[in-house]
């Protein structure tokens, strides 16, 4: 028992090194443990044989279908048409018909119920190794849904948001016809604005139709020709296109890594812009909350003291972080009990946590009402529909508790059980997870090409819905099955989902993790219950 | 015996050194020598200066001072009228019972403003089957179309816009801008060419820009400027055939431009399209449900094979009165956004109400052909109707149903006209005629277009209503235009 013992603290040890437990000075009034652990060797030289193995019988299959041996189901190109400049190279579509092809079936699953905590998909099966799908007419009935980004679970057919919604869409319509400049701007965007303001904490908001264009249409907007950009390395595509599409310089750091970002701001600030070395006029750090990805949460502490040492502007995108994070369901601001005054640009989505569409930017005034007048979305698209407006009013109003309820008090504390006991459950089970303990995406790391398909195959068979990932939207040997804890799921769901993902990962032998964590009860992350909350709004540096 | 093996290997490589020739023995000798130096030279990183102390590095840390986030904007800017008792933005904010006669700032006027050709807004029809949907969906997908966003609705819609179109395959995103503005990229790459209308709307060149290619610009509907660019990049490939097999070439353009409303000339654009090998990209997001027997766009009207045009592009957000956009061709070409369009792949599905209104628009569509002929008889109506104003002049063809009124002489300065068409405009809103100025973004467009009153034409209004709506218009360029 000794032995034993001394054991045992080594390994909580080791894990405590390993997760990388900050309390960097005063600037986190709570613990940040994030942990990537690394691919374990073996793992990694089996992955690329196995990605080898798959380039080599891609080039047979080529071969093949070029000297017509095989059957090539590629659709052609015109007869009138062939003499014309390819539309696609060969080896760009390599990938996509050689190895997608081979497991499409884990994406694009349609289904046909409410994306909530359990949804029907509709069967289809396929007669050519999933070149083409057919339609058995079935549906497969109450399958657990974890991979649809319903973090407070709003996605529902029925109760007040719907009702709500369904009165809109009789008396206002659905379709608007027009931007918001011209004859777009609906007396429900300006109540919906004043809200989003209110909710978020600042001076005043504008919404757009969706959250894809609020990014690529308003950072152009915002910075232009000699104006620095400093984003992550894993920020969302349409940051990426935003930050093209202004024409400023960009420049990347490395995920979440603050001396990273400090060693460019440095080097901005004392060398200005290349070749003339003039001053660059603003610089831009472009994070988001919660990467999607990843799992991981911003350092925001960090990140803020930076840009006010250096005098940058900082552009955060919540889209996953809005509603899921924070006491009061606020955000990262809220999670880390920062004021909403320091981050200049709040950028949002509807789509996760409040079962919408479309996007939100919250500021100051001067900044709204520039963008009123200078974003491409209030010129030239089209503004958000009645009805889906109409869905994020109430829903707002339940988190911020302002429908008279607790509804949303109940559901921000059940996301956070529900992260929590998961992310626990996982790890005891001996997977290798990544991200912050408390964010409610779940990646657990696949490696293995094959696995990407077997994963997604065998659990569907267990009556479960899950997300896998592989490359390109992610490194080409982590491939990871991505899990969306929800508010609407309950303890025995997620029961079920958890014994089903064990059982998978004992027969894909997936469970890489070195450390397998005993079920002990003085897990640092125990305490993520809300209680002490009531009296929230004093941050209390550690 | 190992040893002896290794001594019989040893006096091989000896007789080697001895037998190889001179040159081949000093050039190896000068390798060994570079590696070598190579291997202890000092790394030499080409961003430190070592010439700045740390002392200056922080003092200009210290001196910098960045531009403001955001310009002023002018206080009288249309969209930002701020009155001070309500806290709110007056800008022109309607609430709408009916779409038809809109209320706005308070007034009911009829509405010659937002693009609801077919009168499809308010449809009875189009709110039920909305309805219906949400109460099976819900309102939100919660997800991309890869990872459970996808319904049976979307496949339904992109099946059903695919048989109207008689193409094969139809694609469907959730915004009309990112509809164009995500196809072109994933097909056009740096180093390709495009040939573009200098009419062409903002999202067009938006997805021009993200897509890093060349962009040639050829004046408006000129089809000789357009032949003569095709062939000076003919030339340019003779020079250079091996680099000409691989750069794709495609000419973008519009069925009825939303900037000039005119017509395209398709005809003649396929002539060109096979003489020269190049590819045709048709944006109909103003002539879908409008032009044709059967609204099916410009390549109805003109009796022009759908096949020979590779993409057409529209958004649903004009005739079929929903929210989003589609692409529609041949699998071939369609397939590839799925994969590649940024706009698809990266952003939430269309939500389910939507789409399924759509669908119901569709069913309309294919009910009543009819609606088409009276929409543009109703259209030759409007522009009849507003010739000879003094002062305006109609700029659009006789079936286009958004027209633009521009100044006949401008006064030279574009703000000043901006203002006299705000006056125009406001006359006319106060006496229920509700217009709108066309907006465009002064410092980002490549070819600004003139200010101008956008006039649109929707099968809701009366022929009493156009002859009032034109009376007040002529009365108010009467007054002001003096």
């Amino acid at each position: 028992p000794l032995t034993q013992n001394s054991v045992v603290k080594l390994m909580l040890l080791l894990l405590q090194i390993q997760n990388h437990v900050t309390c960097n000075g005063a600037l986190y009034n709570r613990p940040f443990s994030e942990s990537f652990e690394e691919t374990p060797m073996l793992v990694a030289v089996l992955t690329y044989m196995g990605y080898g193995i798959l380039t080599l019988f891609g080039y047979l299959r080529d071969f093949l279908r070029e000297w017509k041996i095989e059957k090539c189901h590629v659709a052609q190109e015109r007869e009138e048409q062939r003499d014309f400049v390819p539309l696609y190279q060969d080896f760009e579509n390599f990938y996509t018909r050689n190895l997608y092809m081979r497991i499409r079936d884990s994406w694009n699953r349609p289904i046909c119920s409410v994306p909530g905590a359990k949804m029907d998909l509709v069967e289809r099966v396929s007669h050519d190794y999933n070149w083409t799908f057919e339609y058995t007419g079935k549906v497969i009935k109450d399958v657990i849904n974890m991979g649809s980004y319903n973090y407070l679970g709003f996605a529902e057919n029925m109760g007040y948001c719907a009702d709500a919604a369904a009165d809109v869409t009789m008396k206002y319509g659905i379709g608007v016809s027009s931007t918001r400049q011209e004859m777009g701007n609906l007396d429900k965007h300006e109540e919906l604005e004043m809200l989003v303001a209110k909710f978020l904490g600042v001076e005043a908001s504008m919404v757009f139709g969706m959250g894809f264009a609020t990014n690529s249409m308003n950072i152009p907007a915002l910075t232009g020709k000699g104006c620095l950009i400093l984003s992550d390395e894993l920020n969302h595509a349409s940051l990426v296109l935003g930050a093209r599409l202004s024409g400023s310089t960009i420049r990347v750091f490395k995920h979440n890594n603050m001396q990273s970002l400090e060693k460019l701001l440095r080097d901005a600030i004392v060398h200005g812009q290349p070749r003339t070395h003039r001053p660059w006029k603003k610089i831009l750090i472009v994070v988001e909350g919660i990467y999607s990805m990843e799992g991981s949460v911003v350092r925001l502490p960090e990140v803020i003291a930076l840009k006010k040492k250096y005098k940058a502007y900082l552009y955060l995108d919540e889209a996953h972080s809005i509603g899921a994070l924070g006491p009061r369901g606020r955000g990262v601001l809220d999670y880390f009990g920062l004021d909403p005054e320091d981050v200049d640009v709040l950028m949002g989505t509807f789509t996760k946590s409040f079962g919408a569409a479309g996007g939100y930017i919250g500021g100051k005034k001067e900044l709204i009402d520039y963008l009123r007048a200078q974003s491409h979305s209030a010129v030239y698209a089209t503004s958000m529909s009645s009805p889906v407006a109409e869905q994020i009013i109430t829903s707002m109003k339940c988190i911020m508790g302002e429908d008279g309820t607790t509804i949303g008090r109940e559901r921000i504390q059940q996301l956070a059980e529900n992260t929590t006991y998961f992310r626990r459950r996982l790890r005891e089970m001996g997977f290798i997870i990544y991200g912050n303990n408390d964010s409610p995406v779940v990646p657990v790391m696949l490696y293995m090409p094959a696995k990407i398909g077997a994963f997604g195959r065998e659990m569907l068979k267990r009556n479960i819905g899950v997300v896998v990932v592989g490359f390109p939207a992610t490194p080409i040997i982590e491939s990871r099955a991505r899990f969306c804890v929800s508010a609407a799921h309950t303890k025995e769901m997620l029961d079920v989902a958890l014994s089903a993902i064990s059982e998978v990962g004992d027969l894909l032998q997936m469970k890489y993790s070195k450390y397998r964590a005993l079920p002990s009860q003085d897990w640092p992350s125990d305490e993520t219950s809300y209680e002490g909350t009531g009296n929230q709004g004093t941050r209390s540096p550690m | 015996k190992m040893a002896s093996g290794q001594q019989w290997v040893l006096v091989e490589m000896v007789q080697a050194f001895y037998e190889a020739p001179a040159y081949h023995l000093i050039l190896e000798g000068i390798l060994i020598l570079w590696i070598i130096r190579l291997l202890f030279s000092k790394t030499y990183k080409l961003q430190e200066r070592s010439d700045l102390t740390e002392k200056e590095k922080e003092e200009l840390i210290e001196e910098w001072q960045p531009e403001p986030l955001v310009p002023p904007v002018s206080k009288d800017h249309p969209s930002l009228n701020y009155d001070p008792n309500t806290k709110l933005n007056l800008s022109i904010v309607c609430g709408l019972p009916t779409s038809h006669k809109i209320v706005v700032n308070g007034k009911e006027c009829i509405n010659f403003a937002s693009f609801n050709f077919l009168g499809l807004l308010d449809n009875e029809r189009v709110k039920k089957r909305a309805l219906s949907s949400l109460k099976k969906y819900g309102v939100g997908t919660c997800g991309p179309r890869g990872f459970y966003g996808t319904f049976d609705v979307h496949l339904e819609l992109e099946d059903r816009l695919a048989k109207f179109m008689r193409t094969e395959e139809a694609i469907i995103y959730s915004y009309g801008f990112a509809t164009i503005a995500s196809a072109i990229p994933a097909y056009s790459k740096r180093g390709d060419i495009v040939f573009v209308d200098e009419a062409a709307c903002f999202a067009i060149q938006k997805g021009l820009q993200a897509s890093r290619s060349f962009i040639k610009y050829f004046k408006h509907n000129d089809m000789e400027d357009l032949e003569r660019l095709l062939k000076d990049q003919e030339v340019e490939d003779q020079k250079n055939p091996r680099k000409a097999r691989v750069i794709r070439r495609f000419i973008v353009v519009e069925g009825l431009y939303i900037n000039t409303g005119d017509i395209c000339p398709l005809p003649e654009l396929v002539k060109l399209k096979y003489r020269y090998k190049v590819r045709i990209f048709l944006e109909e997001s103003l002539s879908f449900g409008v032009l044709g027997d059967h609204g099916r766009g410009v390549t109805e009207h003109f009796g022009v094979n759908i096949d020979d045009i590779d993409l057409i592009s529209a958004n649903m957000e004009n005739a079929l009165a929903s929210i989003g956009g589609f692409c529609c061709g041949r699998s071939f070409v369609i397939d590839h956004q799925r994969l590649s369009g940024q706009g698809y792949c990266f952003s939430a599905s269309l939500p389910p109400m939507l789409a399924a209104a759509a669908i119901e628009a569709l069913n309309i569509m294919e009910e009543d052909p009819e609606i088409f002929t009276i929409l543009r008889e109703k259209c030759s109506c409007v522009h009849r109707a507003l010739q000879g104003i003094p002062g305006l002049k109609v700029v659009g063809e006789s079936f286009t149903p958004a027209l633009h009124l521009q100044l006949e002489t401008s006064t030279g300065s574009r703000d000043s006209d901006m203002k006299t068409l705000r006056t125009i405009v406001e006359y006319c809103m106060n006496r229920r005629v509700a217009l709108t100025q066309a907006r465009y973004l002064d410092k980002e467009e490549k070819f600004l277009p003139p200010p101008t009153i956008r006039v649109v034409v929707t099968v809701e209004q009366t022929d009493e209503e156009i002859n009032m709506a034109a009376s007040l218009i002529r009365e108010a360029a009467l007054a002001i235009l003096k």
